[in-house]
């Protein structure tokens, strides 16, 4: 990981509570108590990621350079991220020249009112939205709706969680958790025109929402979306989608709004064509995606005649001022570590709280809102792995997701450490830490817990320890616990060879 | 070869037979094992549970312990992949992280010469039939550490191979983690369940006797989890199958 010099520090600023979706209500393992419970949902997410998983595993080991693809990706990102004050201004100044409008916005709030108000100017009362990640972050369409403005997800999936009144819960796949059968109840009871002999055939569910959105992409003055790429060098803005609803919303409107992230970024044209390499193939497991769609602020007489582009900060600006922590920011939002994730597979994504779930989400979202503590959700997603590093192997930009969740994890127990009030945990691990530091004390420590051997007494427990008092519980509840052995390993080398190998270090006492 | 044994300390006091074996099967090849008495912990689980500060002189201790072995040793070998993945690509980092420089330079140097038992055993001593019998139904799980921090690949299963008598069944799902994660197992029980109850549905399967892995802190967990359901499948440690031989049969430890 490269270390750059951003400057003096200065305090950071974090996307703010109460507006838009980057945290939910109840820590992880609480949700995901929860979520374990929906044998439904486990199924269907676990069916769901299989597929995808196996079909990027195919397509990627068709590129014979895809490591060096990898590298190049994390090579590139990290290079916007040690230049992207310069990049953005470079963006800004390319998009204006070709008649484009730029805002900037600090936060959510500030996002939202921009939007809002570009909107109410033109006077519509429906936008038709390109499926986004930073639009859901931000809460967009509640705002609009508070407005008064009916915001239309045109994205298949994207549209089943709006009318079913969901959350997304996968970064590309937004009702991974649904089933067909789901899906038609929701069509049947929310959309307006549906047919009433729909069935749960995939093609015919298809069918009715493309009748369905088709009226609204004719109607629509005020297209919405977000960008999977920015080109600094030509103010050059790139959407690559499945389903074509994105060239609709993108060419048919007269007003095209577009939000985009600050670390979007690519340096140059030429830049695309590593990632145009990398997305498909870790996204949907596809060698290329059917839409990409690129444009350049306006072209008369052709597509929209009025483009705004606005620039999101919402806690990126934190992000980028932690070293460690910043490559979270190298995201392309391809998913792929979502569909290896043990953890995703078991729980879906609406236990991470956040728009952004899984392990780029445990990572991601912390340090867009920042961690505040035990009753703070966001603070228990990076606990929230076991550090089996499925993710980083699997990432297309190379983001070493375990040692990040490692780093973060540090900030999180920095902040307890912190707190005037003693924590049971700390005192504990300081305690083992202190046995640890010598070999007489631990050698102690090993036979206070030999007394653990009378655990295996019980009658039933077949010389192992099947129930303990909490914490031990959260173990024993599913699983037994071996009885200490009667002699450590360090005693028997003692009893059998101390007199011929040890001599190195002190004895055990 | 000279060999510093690093027992771990889960290893050390919960399962003393792992390094025993360990032992043994060095010292089959024709190897000198000895084992440095000041080692403790490497602290692998205040590092993944985010103690950094209880971590560094942890990882101090053992810089200290094994740099000295090292003087007269050609190598470090742990029976326990998540180990030798923390002092690898860990100790230097909380080094750094705690403002030593001097100490992770250090490190790196113990890290460089620490291995895992069976990248020892096929990289370093270039052996993959260790000699040993093992007459038994056997499946192996691929740690997670040990397959994607370490990247031991086949190293394993070709040493299992090796071993006359043992019938080698794939696992279903291999490489998906068994659900441990150290403090995870507790901090998230729900979550560590299900992967768990996954793992055991896939080890059952496979209708072996025996379940084998590198790491004793992830046979611990699919053990655990075994023998509470009483599934009738042991866990047993590789180096333990590799000690075993006509002549002496180790005690499984189940």
């Amino acid at each position: 990981m490269t270390s750059t010099f951003l400057g003096l520090p200065k305090p950071v600023t974090y996307a703010p509570e109460g507006v838009g979706n980057l945290r939910g209500d109840e820590s992880f393992p609480h949700a995901a108590r929860s979520a374990l419970k929906n044998a439904q949902l486990r199924r269907n997410v676990g069916i769901a990621t299989a597929t995808i998983r196996e079909k990027r595993t195919a397509v990627v080991a068709e590129v014979d350079d895809w490591e060096q693809l990898r590298d190049a990706g994390a090579a590139i990102k990290a290079d916007v991220m040690a230049r992207l004050p310069e990049l953005l201004e470079q963006l800004e100044a390319a998009v204006t020249a070709r008649g484009g409008v730029v805002h900037w916005a600090r936060d959510a709030t500030e996002a939202n009112r921009i939007i809002v108000d570009l909107v109410l100017e033109t006077g519509a009362l429906e936008v038709v939205k390109v499926k986004s990640m930073v639009t859901q972050e931000i809460g967009l369409n509640e705002a609009l709706e508070a407005a008064g403005i009916a915001p239309i997800e045109t994205d298949l999936a994207e549209l089943i969680v709006q009318l079913g009144h969901d959350k997304p819960s996968h970064i590309l796949v937004p009702a991974i958790h649904r089933n067909r059968s789901e899906i038609r109840e929701i069509f049947m009871r929310e959309m307006p025109d549906v047919p009433a002999d729909l069935t749960d055939d995939p093609r015919r569910l298809a069918m009715a929402a493309r009748a369905h959105l088709r009226k609204k992409f004719l109607s629509a003055k005020v297209g919405i979306s977000g960008a999977n790429f920015a080109i600094a060098e030509t103010g050059t803005l790139a959407v690559v989608e499945s389903e074509g609803n994105g060239r609709m919303c993108l060419t048919l409107p007269d007003t095209l709004i577009t939000v985009m992230g600050i670390e979007k970024l690519l340096p140059t044209w030429r830049d695309l064509e590593v990632f145009l390499q990398l997305l498909p193939r870790s996204s949907t497991g596809e060698r290329m995606n059917p839409y990409t769609s690129m444009w350049t602020a306006v072209t008369p007489g052709d597509g929209p005649q009025a483009f705004h582009l606005v620039l999101l900060d919402n806690g990126r600006t934190a992000a980028l001022s932690d070293e460690i922590g910043r490559a979270a920011l190298h995201c392309i939002r391809c998913s792929a570590c979502l569909n290896v994730c043990p953890i995703y597979e078991r729980t879906g994504g609406n236990a991470y709280g956040s728009v952004y779930p899984g392990p780029i989400g445990a990572i991601l979202s912390p340090q867009l809102t920042g961690m505040n503590g035990h009753g703070d959700p966001n603070s228990s997603l990076p606990f929230a792995s076991t550090l089996c590093g499925a993710c980083y192997s699997v990432c297309p930009v190379k983001i070493d997701i375990p040692s990040i969740l490692v780093h973060l994890r540090a900030r999180a127990v920095d902040h307890v450490r912190a707190q005037p009030a003693p924590n049971a945990e700390l005192v504990s691990m300081k305690a083992v830490a202190w046995a640890m530091r010598k070999p007489r004390r631990f050698a102690r420590a090993e036979r206070f817990m030999r007394l653990g051997r009378l655990l295996g007494l019980r009658p039933g427990s077949r010389g192992r320890i099947t129930a303990l008092p909490w914490p031990g519980s959260a173990w024993t509840t599913s699983r037994d616990l071996p009885v200490p052995p009667k002699e450590t390993f360090r005693e028997w080398w003692l009893r059998e060879r101390g007199a011929l190998g040890s001599s190195e270090g002190d004895l055990p006492a | 070869m000279r060999i510093a044994l690093f027992a771990t300390c889960l290893g050390d006091a919960m399962f003393p037979d792992v390094s025993r074996a360990t032992v043994a099967v060095l010292e089959r090849l024709g190897h000198t094992v000895v084992f440095p008495a000041g080692q403790t912990c490497c602290g692998q689980m205040h590092v993944n549970s985010g103690y950094l500060d209880e971590a560094a002189p942890l990882v101090r201790h053992h810089v200290e312990t094994f740099e000295d072995a090292l003087e007269t040793c050609d190598a470090v070998v742990a029976s326990s992949g998540s180990c030798v993945g923390s002092v690898r690509h860990q100790h230097a980092m909380v080094a750094r992280a705690k403002g030593t420089s001097e100490l992770a330079q250090r490190a790196e140097h113990v890290a460089a010469r620490t291995y895992e038992l069976s990248e020892f055993l096929v990289d370093v001593l270039g052996v993959t039939d260790v000699g040993a019998y093992y007459p038994h139904r056997v499946t192996y799980h691929p740690t997670c550490h040990s397959l994607r921090m370490l990247h031991v690949g086949d190293k394993p299963v070709r040493l299992l191979r090796a071993v006359r008598g043992l019938d080698l069944i794939e696992l279903p799902a291999a490489d998906s983690c068994c659900g441990f994660g150290g403090t995870f197992s507790v901090k998230n029980p729900d979550v560590s369940t299900a992967m768990l109850a996954d793992k055991m549905s896939n080890v059952v399967a496979t209708r072996a006797e025996v379940c084998t892995a590198g790491d004793p802190s992830c046979l611990m967990h699919i053990g655990g989890g075994l023998s509470r359901l009483r599934a009738g499948v042991r866990t047993v440690h590789l180096a333990e199958i590799l000690a075993a031989t006509e002549d002496a049969a180790t005690e499984d430890v189940s």
